[in-house]
Order: C-alpha cells, then structure tokens, then sequence
C-alpha cells in the first residue's frame, strides 16, 4: 500500500486487507492488535503456569526437568508481564485516550504503529530461545547476576528481547504524554480527566523514568558477559548486589506501571455501575501522584535479605508502609463511591467489585511483607507468589477483564454475552482464591518459591493450588468466546451503552467512527469525568 | 480399576477438605499446616508475635471495609429501589481515612523497628560459623576450630530425584529436607552466622530460627542466633540458584553445649581418617569404589547418575572428550571448574582421595573404560 493511501483514509473510508493491519496509524485499530496480542500472550503465559501447576500437582518430578521448571518460571513472568499485562494496557490506552479527551487520533500515529510492531518480533525473539542450547532463560525474570550468566546461548536474545521491548514502551509513553498533553478537547481542563487517563499519564512517566535503568542494567550484564568488564562481579571489584538495586529501581515502579491503569478502570466503572459520581476525584488524582512519587524509593524492600546497613533496612520499611497511605486512601474512595448508589451488577461491576477486595488482600500482606524482620520469615517463599498474583491476576488482569466487557459494546457495537460474562466472571472469581489463597499457607509453612519439588509436608496445600489453577485456566477460555461472539454479533447497543456511564466515549456512535472528534467537543465540568 | 477411581475420590475429598478447613483449622492435620513457625529462638518468637499482631490488625481493617462494601451492595442497589445520593466528596471523611491507617501504621512500626535492632546486634558471640553456598550445596566452616565439611542432599531424596530408586517421596523420611552431614550448633549459646557463597546467590533458610539471610560471592553477611531448645530443624535455600536449587536443604542439630563438644572432637577424627591414606599408591578397584561414592553426591546432580548429562545444559561424560582424552586436561577441569558455567573448582572442595577417586571413576564408568586410573599423589603434586 503506497504512503498516499495510508493517509487519505479520512471519514470512515477504512483502509482494507492485511496492509490496513500493517501500516496502520489509526488509534482504534492499532488498539485493537494490542489487545489481541495481549490475550494471545495471556494464553502463552497461561499454559507455561499450567506446566508449573501440573508439576507441582505432587511431590516429585513428574513431567519437566528442574531446569525447564525454571525456564518455565522465567518466561511465565516476562511473557505475563511484557506481553500481556502491559500491552494490554497500552492498547487501552490507544482505543480510549483519543476519545476519552475528544481527540481525532493518537498525537503520533506512525510511532504508534511501531511501538505496537516491534512487540511481535520481541516475544519470537523470546520465545525461540526455547529452541536454543542451554534452553530458554531459567535464572528468574529478576536476570540476577552471577545465576544469569550460567543462560545458555539464550542469553544475548533475552537482553536483546529487554531492549527492544523498553523501546516499544518509551515510545508507547511519549505518545501517550503527548496526546494528552496537546489534544484535549477545548474545556477539559487537568482536573476534568477521565481518572483512566490521568492514571495513564503517570504510568508514562513511570515508564519513562525507569526503564532506561533496567535498559542499562541489562547492558551491564552483556558487557560482563561478552566484554570483560566486572560490574557485577566482585572478583574484578564488582557488586552483583548494585545489580538488584539497579533492576527493582526499575521493578516496583515497574509494578505500578501494570497496576495504575487499573485503578484507572475501576474509577471509570465503579462511578458508571453506582450511578453516582466518583467519590473524591482530587484525592484521587493526588493518591495516584504519590504512589508513584513514593515507588521510586521503596525499590529495596524487594531485597531486604541482601543484608543492607540497619539504617538502610528501617528507611525502606518505614517508606514501604507509607505507601499504604494514599492506596488506603483509593480503597476507601472506592467504596464511598459505592456507597447509597444506586447499583446494578453487570460483568464489568463484578469485575471491580472483585478487584477492590481482591486487590485489598493483596494489599493486605504487601503490608505485612513491608515490616523488614518479619519480611526476613517471607521472602523468596510462597507468601509472596500469593501477595504478587492477588495483586496482579485479581488485581491488574481483573481490572482488564472489567475493562473489556465495560468497552466491548462501545467497540464492537454490540452487547456481549451477558450470561457467558456472568459465568466468566463466578468461575474466575472462585478458581482463582483456590488457586492462590493456599499459598499464603505454604509460604508461612516455609516452602520457598521457584522449586520444581517440595517437600511432602506441602503437598495437600499444592494439589488443591494447583486443581483451582487448572480451573481458573479453563474458565479464561469462556471470555474468548464472549469476545469473538461480540465482534460477530449481538443486540445492538446505543451511543450510551450503560445507563450511569459519563465522559466523552458515551458520546460517540457505537462503535465510534474510524476518526472520532474531527470537530473538538465542548467539554463542561458536568459531562467530564464519571 | 480401583487406582484411579481412589486417587479421583482423594482429589474430591481434598477440594472438600480444603473448603472447610479455612473455616475450622484443626491442628491436628499437622500437614495442612497455616500459619508461620513460632521457632526456637527469642528473635523468631519476637517475629512470630509481630506477625500475629500485623494480620490480626490486618484482618481487623479488612472486615471494617468489606463489611462496609457488604452493607452498600445489599442495600444500595437499584433493583431494591435505590437512588443514587449526590455527594461526591467530603474533606473531613478523606482526612480521616488519611489519619487512621498513619496511627496503625505507627503502631506497627514501633515493635518492629525494635526487633530489627536486635536482629542486627551481632556482636559478643561465643562461637562463629560461616556458611558458603555452593551450586548446589553448603559448606560449614567452625571458625577458629579447624573444622570444615559440606552438606548435600541425603541420599534417600537423591535417589528419588534422580529416578535411579522406585521410591515415591513419601516413603522417605524427611523428602528433600535432610542432608548427609546436618550443622551441629550447641544451644544456650550466641552463635554469629556469616553466610556467603562461591558461585552464585543462595540464600540460607531455616525457619525455626526466625529469618533467612542471602549468601553473595564476594560478600560476607552477618547474623546471630540463640537457640534455645534442642531439635533438629529444617529448612532450604532460599534464593534462586540455578537447576537444583530445590534440592539444597539445610539441617540443623541443636544439642547441648558438652554434647557439642564431645561432636566437634568425633568429627574432626572422621575427616582426618577420611583424608588418610593419600600418600599411598591405590588399586582401581579402591578407586572406583570410592569415585562412585563421591561422584553421586558432587557430580550426578548436571552430569546426571549415568554420565550423559542434560543435552544443551549439562555435557554428557559419556565418551566426552575430556573424560576420555588427555588425563592433564581432566584432572584440570576438576580442579579448578570452568569459568561462565555451573562447573566449580572441586581442588578447593574435596581432598586429594576424593579427586583422584572421581577423575579414575569418570574414565572407567559408563563404558568409558579408558583404563588410566590417577593416584591422589598425582593430585597433591598438582597443588
Ligand atoms: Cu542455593
């Protein structure tokens, strides 16, 4: 398709065939093969954790090596983390932004184009390592010196993988700052943003900030390998520990980068299903600000183990509970917002509700993991795979589902299957706490995380862990259905959709035109935010 | 027939069980075991209360919220007529949430921060023992004693791991948590623990004593324990290691302080006997007797039990070229390992018997059948 064409696709003259897929620079589309990559990584990710439960069914090796276990361990994270919770996001961000703030488009299509691209080519360059000698990477998605050097030949193509997916993201995050910056609508003021976009904003920066130092981490780990330096090596004056420093100076805003725009969702959704206004939108915005401000110094309570100087130890505990302050402060927000609402309960409802006590169990024992002595018991054991998956599958992968089945009719213009969701959403809820919830108990009963066996006095908890995970993977299947179902058909939807929904989107056909708001919108205090 | 029809009637039996059992915790079920160690030690009860104290707080906190969300969606729905209030902000609710959660977290901070202190006061110990990780096993040095011996996985687990027994795990006592050579500790004492390690990070882990502290190349790490009651006490690695990081387990025997003495004495004349002996010439039979003893535990974990390795990960010494090529460049492998891999520096590990045994037993075992067998003197000489 010649450049011409690509560009004189105004009105809804779509452009057609693979080339409108390739060489796309409209929001809506590009959104669309994020999300898509997204729920295909998510069922990448999801079979290497099934191998992880069916490993773990019983004590003893019964289907994979101890080495491919941690190769499984490895790749489920980076796969789970780079290919389907952040683009998921990032696509979101693509279809939503423009409209949410009464933009045409993107402020720069071409870029988007790349940064979606890039993604495919860096999860074959991951994913073949599989095929390589010595195995795909088995040293934790954490990379941590002197272990990761011991990768095989994969080793150069899992730095190579962490830089073009850094690029692809920085890129994402320009955009996204740029747009919101220079192509609001006239009227919508800072202060009148959809909490989704302010909440995407600050993970722009998030992103922009800390991954250039996992950029450069990584470099210093090829240089050792390949280039005779010794950063993190401490025969040739080195530190492997500088290493762990660098990595979770990126790794908890790293965290925040996946959970952000899930409070964002659940602010749109909680205030569209209560029929009420979000509760305390200003401290919302000013929650959201510090939790960000407070990640990047919080990063060593990954690490408490390392044996840090006592004062070292007490600084980074006492910030780490701080950040209990302003999330308290969203909870509590959250169920303000609920409170003498008028409340109706379909999926993208569920979802929330299930994310804010699902989320707060996480948040739970991230304070308990704060106490530094205590944190010396939980560490590098069971109770932090339970806290980290409450906090990312009940919490971040949730909060996406909710998203979708709340945007699958604006997109689709069609409703989905309110009685699949419905299903989706009581199998995923239940199979999930089965999943997870035993392993706060191992974890306390000392089974340390990322082991292939365990000892028998762990296997009761394991079975029933890994009988709801095979479960809870099962039930994902259901929302494949619905969202094909969706985009084939269904009842036709208004411009509105839900009944207590607010904002920009509601105002466009269902779904929006190919370029929505070519005339800027007026926006008041009224119509902004939900 | 009836196999799989019982193991399908234990999975039911076990999803029933688990459902009420978050309900009603018996202890009794001691393998359906919840909650954290109280362990053996002042500072694990100080954790151990600490713990209690931050989840009960927590469990206080969550059923005020979820109850308040309970409340709100039984009764402010619209199907039972509801309507949606107007108010959408109120600074004196928001300043209250702020302020609550500070004042518990004060509450928490307090005990903890005294806790940590203790943890870290090292100082005044009456005997120090340092602890190195090795991919994948440890080594027990009692300072000042002259006394130094590593600590594999116990044999029993091994075989299973390794598929060469038909045992399930639970036929074996203490599946993957014993070692052939536990770390003796008396009690009543301050004991200071440096942990480091020799290749990669570990971390050394046994709850009952209330914390886990990594093991870094390169760096020495500092802790102390007082253990107050005598037992044997269990734990693992806790840090990623590399393929048998799982099969790493740690085993502490507490005993009293003159039963300690009268061990520190009988261990040191086990390893000096272990070591005799290797200024005289020996037999290939002695040898490979001995190289298999010593490969099982130092070697089968990559080369596997059968020499031919992980295809891609571990070479295989089957018909390899170092294990059947110049005797030099063998004894050189051993010895001081191969940088950028898993294969350690063994002259630094075990005696001039144990390497001359390993060597002869990789060039004879498995059909290599090179026939050289190489004498600990030829070692010796080589140090
Ligand atoms: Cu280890």
């Amino acid at each position: 398709m010649s450049e011409a064409a690509v560009h004189d696709d105004h009105h809804d003259h779509k452009p057609t065939g693979i080339g409108r897929w390739l060489f796309s620079t409209n929001h809506k589309d590009i959104g669309t093969m994020y999300l898509l990559f997204s729920l295909l990584m998510f069922f990448v990710g999801g079979a290497m954790a099934i191998v992880i439960r069916a490993e773990l069914f019983q004590p003893g090796l019964q289907f994979v090596n101890p080495q491919f276990f941690n190769s499984m361990t490895t790749m489920h994270a980076l796969v789970m983390i780079f290919g389907a919770v952040m683009p998921a996001g990032v696509g979101l961000a693509n279809w939503m932004i423009p409209v949410m703030i009464g933009a045409p488009d993107m402020a720069l299509p071409r870029m988007n184009n790349m940064s979606f691209w890039i993604l495919p080519f860096g999860f074959t360059l991951l994913l073949s390592t599989f095929f390589m000698d010595g195995g795909a990477p088995a040293g934790g998605w954490t990379m941590y010196p002197p272990l990761v050097l011991q990768t095989g030949n994969a080793f150069p193509f899992l730095i190579f993988t962490v830089h073009i997916l850094g690029i692809s993201s920085i890129m994402g995050a320009i955009n996204i700052i740029a747009t919101v910056f220079n192509m609001r609508a006239p009227g919508m003021t800072f202060m009148r943003l959809p909490l989704f976009v302010w909440t995407w904003i600050i993970t722009a920066f998030l992103l922009i900030a800390a991954l250039p130092v996992f950029a450069g981490a990584v470099t210093m780990l090829l240089t050792d390998q390949y280039f005779g330096t010794s950063f993190f090596d401490a025969a040739g004056g080195g530190d492997p520990v500088m290493f762990q420093h660098l990595f979770w100076f990126f790794g908890h805003p790293e965290v925040y980068i996946l959970i952000l725009p899930a409070f964002g969702i659940v602010s749109q959704i909680i205030p569209t299903f209560s029929r009420k206004r979000l509760f305390g939108y200003t401290s919302m915005v000013y929650a959201t600000v510090a939790i960000a401000f407070l990640s990047f110094f919080v990063w060593a309570h990954h690490m408490f183990t390392v044996g840090m100087p006592l004062a070292g130890e007490l600084f980074f505990m006492y910030a780490t509970m701080t950040i209990a302050i302003p999330t308290g402060v969203k909870i509590f927000n959250w169920v303000a917002t609920m409170w003498r609402g008028s409340m109706t309960f379909e999926t993208p409802m569920l979802f929330s509700i299930a994310f804010i006590v699902l989320f707060s169990v996480g948040g739970f024992s991230g304070v308990m993991m704060s106490i530094t002595p205590v944190d010396f018991q939980y560490h590098d054991t069971y109770f932090i795979v339970a806290h980290f998956h409450y906090v990312l599958v009940t919490g971040a992968v949730f909060a996406l589902f909710a998203a979708a089945y709340y945007w699958l009719p604006k997109w689709t213009g069609h409703m989905y299957d309110e009685g699949l969701g419905k299903l989706h959403f009581w199998t995923s809820a239940v199979f999930v706490n089965i999943l997870f919830f035993p392993q706060h108990f191992l974890g306390l009963a000392g089974m340390p995380r990322r082991i292939p066996d365990y000892a028998v006095q762990f296997a009761d908890w394991n079975m029933v862990s890994s009988l709801g995970g095979f479960a809870f993977g099962l039930s994902q299947l259901i929302f494949v259905v619905v969202v094909f179902k969706c985009i084939r058909g269904g009842d036709k939807v208004t411009d509105q959709v839900w009944e207590g929904a607010r904002g920009l989107e509601w105002t466009l056909s269902s779904p929006p035109p190919f370029h929505s708001f070519t005339v800027p919108p007026k926006v008041t205090e009224e119509s902004a935010h939900g | 027939m009836s196999k799989p029809r019982t193991s399908m009637l234990r999975t039911l039996f076990l999803i029933v069980v688990s459902f009420t059992s978050m309900l009603v915790v018996t202890p009794a079920w001691a393998d359906w075991a919840l909650n954290l160690t109280k362990g053996v030690t002042p500072i694990s009860h100080q954790v151990y209360d600490l713990h209690m104290r931050i989840l009960w707080i927590m469990v206080v906190v969550a059923i005020v919220v979820f109850a308040t969300m309970l409340w709100s969606i039984i009764h402010h729905r619209k199907d039972k007529g509801a309507v949606a209030a107007k108010f959408h902000h109120s600074t004196a609710l928001e300043l209250l949430w702020t302020a609550i959660p500070i004042a518990i977290l004060v509450v928490i901070a307090i005990p903890a921060t005294k806790t940590l202190i203790a943890m870290e006061k090292t100082a005044d110990a009456d005997i120090t023992i340092k602890i190195t990780g090795y991919q994948w096993k440890w080594e027990y040095n009692y300072m000042g004693e002259d006394l130094t011996f590593f600590s594999v996985l116990a044999a029993d687990s091994r075989a299973v791991v390794d598929k060469t027994s038909d045992a399930k795990p639970e036929d074996i006592d203490n599946y993957l948590l014993d070692v052939d050579n536990p770390v003796v500790l008396p009690i009543n004492t301050k004991i200071r623990i440096l942990t480091t390690a020799a290749d990669v990070i570990h971390a050394w882990w046994v709850p009952a004593l209330g914390w886990k502290r990594d093991a870094i190349p390169g760096f020495i790490n500092d802790n102390w324990t007082y253990i107050e009651e005598p037992g044997i006490y269990r734990g693992q690695c806790a840090e990623l290691c590399g393929k048998d990081h799982g099969y790493m387990p740690i085993v502490v025997k507490a005993v009293s302080k003159a039963e300690y003495q009268t061990w520190l004495v009988e261990t040191k004349q086990k390893i000096a006997e272990a070591s005799s002996g290797a200024d005289r010439e020996w037999t290939l039979d002695e040898l490979m007797a001995r190289g298999e003893g010593v490969y099982k535990t130092n070697c089968a974990a990559c080369h596997q039990a059968n020499g031919e390795g992980i295809p891609g990960v571990f070479p295989a010494l089957v018909a390899s070229p170092i294990a059947t090529g110049a005797v030099e460049d063998h004894i050189n492998i051993v010895m001081n390992g191969k940088a950028g891999t898993a294969m350690a520096a063994y002259g630094a590990q075990l005696n001039d018997i144990d390497i001359a045994a390993i060597i002869t037993y990789e060039r004879n075992a498995w059909g290599n059948k090179v026939g050289d067998l190489v004498q600990p003197m030829t070692i010796q000489a080589t140090r």
